[in-house]
């Protein structure tokens, strides 16, 4: 025999062990305790959602952006429901029977239907409609009404910015089990990036109900309730103000503005046009209006300003002749003449017509293509490198070292990566060893396979403004009940170029607002420092843009503006970026002729 | 030599004909349980009850076939199935259909299908044939870990391989085959060691946010300890007594003294002093002992602290929820507690009698989720009362008592073992199941055998008791 025949009894003992404990339990909570026993009036619950208001988000000097509004949602309980006037039903809703009936069809053969839980009927009644219905709601048992909020913003600007709500699909619900069908969720701009903060958290309400479907009170005396936590308010890094201005100058043209506080990294105003009315995405004018914005040809609802790549242009000399400072292959006293462009062999760059030859200043100045091609070579052909490679290597780390090619890691989604080549992308291209400096001479004059986002831009003339560092730009300042921002907004990030460099380069782009390529935006009493660029592109005319900060000593606010398909840096974006530089400094307009030349622009 | 038998004289009929009455008793509750005016007709496909009659028709084509095929069959190719079961379940990993954040689904034309229920017999039957050939040694410690081996690694590949679906809680299901270990050979204090341990990492877990229930665990653990070491229950005494004795003298001295103190330091007190008289009584009778429970203690510790700790400061709020659903509280995603209240008072308001066929349906469906499957139970409570609950229990009972039986009087040492794997099987089942609904257990999410809703559970556990029927009407085609 087995010597472990007698376990048998051991495994049995422990069957019937579990199964006597179960049923004492059983005995326990069927029989003996009480509190199990709901009286048979008490035999249903009614579950309440509470629902939040979703925090309001208001402007760096406290003006609101957004608010919310009530809506109203018509619910009802399918097991409590009983027939009644149909007519007068569709009459109050303004539906036609067929309407109503197919509405009824729709919920039942949604997935998770129960009959013995509330569905939608209708969301979003309108204020009339339900004061009408509210009146004759006792007809009906089992409808009932459940009040919302929904989205209303105060200005219709700044929609890529602020970003819209809208209700979870499945997705969302099963990435998060917090949402429930009908729940709304920020879909982007900062009500995505600050969902958590601003949706608050949901409650819930518990009652007793009796066969006539009236409320009894709650559930053990609320044991099971949860109190609804209102959403926190944010105050955005937004200037209303310059925002709204900046949109009305952009109006006429498709590109962006980004505007951001040096000394902070805060986004003082954002611009991607064109732009829509936050409002259009509200609530049910949502389901309308959302493939109107999606079919029209210009693309309203593309973020051009966080997403957009485009090769950034003269602009782009400021990093060339900061790296050859660094590499000490130039130094502000090396010259270069140059006569209407530069050629090496069968390679030529044109150039325009400017004074000859040039110091480093004087190159930032007149914006000088043949200076920068052969600041360009001495940074490539560096005889300290033994390869192309390595030189490229050393130049696009600088490059890197700015954020360029990188997600810059904002608070705001939908951010772009552009591009910086890499080795491997030349290599594949040329072959291995087979690329020299000049045959990717245009990277030193910024054209070529550079891919650099508005935002990046902006970052950029901070950083110079703030003579090698930045910080990460964001768009909100301050979050309710929370002291700090994230630490990552808060730390200097610098590049990898020496602060001492940057003072001839701010020389250079002093003089050319005051008397170079871009005299035209020169404002009277202020300081401004800026570079203009020309973008070529595939996709027709050139790109006009143009980057600045001011004042030159202290800077408080720096801005990029790129307006696609309009020629010159100096002609458009120029005068954009010097209007809003002389707005937000001195709070009024000293040139109107330019913003009426602006705003009357016809260029497309 | 192998005597021809007939299959179905020797075939035992009281099992099943449990089976057929706890797979009747399961249909009607799952009509009870989605009944709905507007959906009347029983053979309405489109509702649940209408395809567990389906369901139950496949199931009974599954049963008679199993019965016909020759018992060595099962037999010779246990480690085929095995394997292919194994790449079954790394198949639903790669490509199966996300539900509820895991894959264990593979949907072929309309049908669903989880491997893990199928792969529950393979492993039992692989388990089965390698046990009776290669028995577990206990020479040497050695000895029995070598012997322990390729035992314990059929049992952990599925648990490991169900539970990357992720789905725990069915992986959980396979550590029970350490009863047919125990069966086998394995000293009780490794059955106790795992069992504690399980308890620990569970409970460490679930209630995170009361160090107080640590120390009443850790407390028992001391007693299990004691009486696992001294096979006798005087320490457990010991320990009672100095651990109430020092509770009472505390609660006098706070009492009378106005000292207030948190209860948790309270019990912790007394607790150390209960184990510092449980050290020194080993001390003084076997050293070695003292070094082991120190060890298995400081073990027991930092796992649940570690797991505790590291549950709630280190994973991230959506890793967090994950493991929630790991472990099954995907119907509790925000601990309201509710739903498990919900499923309570289902079953008691049922009273003693039961509220009645069909009448019970209006508290539960609002709240109770997954009431056709896994909180299948709470219709049982709720519309026949104590009565019906206890006699539901009663069969389970008796069906696990007859398949005890008939595993002892096999002749074979396979169809013991395979048999003992089906009762393992059914036991955790049927304790996690119901032990959920009436608050005993926490929430996992597995089918309570022939009753929950579903085809591949019900066709998984069908498969399981046929096969050992198959083997146990064949016991006597072996001479001994």
């Amino acid at each position: 025999m087995n010597p472990y025949a007698f376990r048998r009894h051991i495994i049995g003992g422990i069957i019937v062990g579990v199964i006597c404990i179960y049923v004492v339990r059983l005995f326990y909570i069927q029989v003996i305790d009480s509190s199990y026993k709901l009286s048979a009036q008490n035999n249903a619950y009614r579950r309440i959602v509470q629902y939040p208001a979703r925090g309001l988000i208001y402007d760096r000097n406290g003006k609101l952006l957004v608010g919310n509004q009530a809506a109203f949602d018509l619910m009802y309980n399918p097991s409590e429901i009983q027939p009644f006037d149909t007519l007068e039903l569709c009459s109050i809703l303004q539906v036609t029977p067929a309407q109503l009936k197919e509405r009824f069809r729709r919920v039942r053969t949604t997935k998770g239907y129960s009959r013995y839980r509330d569905q939608l009927l209708y969301s979003q009644l309108s204020e009339i409609t339900y004061a009408r219905l509210q009146e004759k709601l006792y007809k009906y048992p089992g409808l009932y009404v459940q009040e919302r909020t929904l989205r209303r913003y105060l200005y219709p600007l700044a929609a890529h910015l602020l970003g819209y709500v809208s209700e979870v699909d499945s997705s969302h619900i099963r990435k998060d089990p917090y949402y429930q069908m009908g729940d709304y969720i920020g879909i982007s701009g900062i009500e995505k990036a600050y969902e958590k903060e601003l949706r608050g958290k949901k409650g819930v309400k518990i009652f007793l109900v009796d066969v006539h479907n009236r409320l009894m009170g709650s559930l053990e005396n609320g044991k099971y309730d949860s109190a609804a936590v209102l959403g926190k308010n944010l105050v955005a890094t937004i200037d209303i103000e310059l925002q709204q201005y900046a949109e009305k100058l952009m109006k006429p043209f498709r590109g962006s503005v980004v505007a951001i506080e040096p000394a902070t990294g805060e986004i003082l105003a954002l611009v991607s046009s064109p732009s829509y009315d936050p409002s259009l995405l509200v609530g049910q004018e949502r389901k309308k209006n959302f493939p109107l914005l999606q079919k029209q040809a210009n693309l309203p609802l593309y973020n051009r300003a966080l997403a957009a790549s485009y090769p950034p242009g003269s602009t782009f000399k400021l990093i060339n002749a900061l790296i050859g400072q660094q590499e000490n292959v130039i130094n502000e006293y090396t010259t270069h003449g140059c006569a209407m462009g530069w050629s090496f062999g069968p390679v030529q760059v044109g150039c325009h017509a400017h004074p000859s030859p040039l110091d480093l200043r004087g190159s930032i100045q007149y914006s000088c293509n043949s200076y920068y091609c052969d600041v360009f070579r001495r940074i490539i052909d560096n005889p300290r490198y033994s390869s192309t490679e390595e030189a490229y290597k050393i130049w696009r780390n600088y490059v890197l070292s700015f954020g360029f090619g990188q997600y810059l890691k904002t608070d705001l989604p939908d951010e772009g990566k552009g591009n910086v080549p890499s080795i491997n992308y030349y290599n594949k291209i040329y072959g291995k060893n087979r690329w020299r400096s000049l045959t990717i001479i245009s990277l030193g004059i910024g054209q070529g396979e550079l891919g650099i986002t508005p935002l990046h831009m902006a970052n950029m003339a901070a950083t110079i403004a703030n003579r090698g560092y930045f910080y990460t730009p964001h768009s909100v300042k301050k979050i309710e009940g929370q002291d700090t921002l994230l630490h990552h907004f808060t730390e200097k990030h610098y590049t990898a170029i020496d602060p001492k460099y940057f003072e001839v380069i701010i020389d250079g782009m002093e003089k050319a607002v005051e008397s170079g390529t871009a005299m035209y935006g020169r404002i009277e009493g202020i300081a401004m420092c800026g570079k203009t660029g020309t973008a070529q592109n595939p996709h027709g005319k050139d790109h006009s843009i143009f980057i600045c900060f001011a004042p030159r000593q202290n800077p408080r606010i720096a801005i990029a503006v790129y307006v696609e398909n309009a020629g010159f840096g100096a002609t458009w974006a120029v005068p954009v970026a010097s209007l809003l530089v002389e707005k937000y400094l001195k709070g009024s307009i000293s040139r109107p002729w330019m913003e009426e030349r602006i705003v009357n622009a016809h260029i497309y | 030599m192998i005597r021809k038998i007939n299959i179905w004289q020797e075939l035992d009929w009281v099992t099943v004909i449990l089976y057929a009455v706890l797979m009747l008793f399961g249909w009607i509750n799952i009509y009870a349980a989605v009944y709905d005016e507007q959906h009347q007709s029983i053979l309405d496909f489109n509702q649940r009850y209408g395809k567990q009659l389906v369901w139950i028709a496949a199931a009974v084509i599954i049963a008679s076939a199993t019965l016909l095929i020759d018992s060595r069959f099962y037999f010779y190719f246990s480690y085929l199935l095995y394997g292919l079961t194994l790449l079954l379940l790394i198949a639903v990993v790669l490509f199966g259909k996300e539900v509820n954040g895991a894959r264990s689904w593979f949907y072929i034309g309309g049908l669903q299908i989880q491997p893990s229920e199928f792969s529950k017999v393979a492993t039992c039957l692989a388990l089965a044939r390698r046990l009776s050939s290669h028995p577990i040694k206990l020479t040497s410690f050695v000895e029995m870990i070598k012997s322990l081996t390729v035992p314990g690694l059929i049992i952990f590949l599925p648990m490991i391989l169900v539970g990357m679906q992720p789905d725990w809680g069915s992986a959980l299901v396979y550590a029970v085959l350490m009863l047919v270990l125990y069966r086998e050979g394995l000293p009780g204090q490794y059955l106790v060691i795992g069992v504690l341990f399980g308890v620990v990492f569970i409970f460490s877990l679930l209630w995170n946010e009361t160090p107080e229930k640590l120390v009443v665990m850790l407390f028992l653990f001391s007693l299990a300890a004691w009486a696992f070491f001294y096979r006798s229950l005087r320490g457990v005494f010991i320990i009672l007594t100095t651990y109430g004795a020092i509770y009472l003298a505390g609660i006098i001295f706070f009492h009378y003294g106005h000292w207030h103190f948190s209860a948790y330091y309270h019990h912790l007190v007394c607790i150390t002093a209960a184990l510092i008289a449980m050290f020194a009584m080993s001390w003084k009778k076997r050293r070695n002992d003292v070094a082991w429970i120190a060890v298995m203690l400081a073990v027991y510790l930092l796992s649940g602290y570690g797991v505790m700790y590291g549950f709630q400061h280190v994973l991230k709020p959506h890793q967090r929820t994950r493991i929630e659903i790991f472990l099954g509280q995907k119907y509790d995603p925000k601990k309201e507690g509710y739903n498990i209240e919900q499923s309570k008072i289902a079953i008691g308001s049922g009273g003693f009698h039961g509220k009645g066929f069909l009448k019970g349906t209006q508290t539960k469906f609002n709240f109770v989720p997954e009431q056709s499957t896994d909180f299948i139970f709470c219709t049982v409570g709720e519309e026949w009362g104590f009565i019906g609950s206890f006699v539901l229990l009663m069969m389970y009972l008796t069906l696990m008592l007859r398949l005890l039986y008939l595993c002892e009087r096999q002749r074979s040492l396979f169809s013991r073992i395979y048999g003992y794997g089906v009762v393992s099987v059914f036991f955790i089942h049927v304790t996690v199941n119901i032990g959920m609904t009436i608050g005993l257990f926490p929430v996992i999410g597995i089918p309570l055998p022939f009753f929950s809703y579903g085809g591949s559970s019900l066709w998984a556990f069908t498969f399981l008791l046929f096969v050992f029927l198959r083997l146990d009407a064949s016991r006597m085609e072996l001479f001994r």
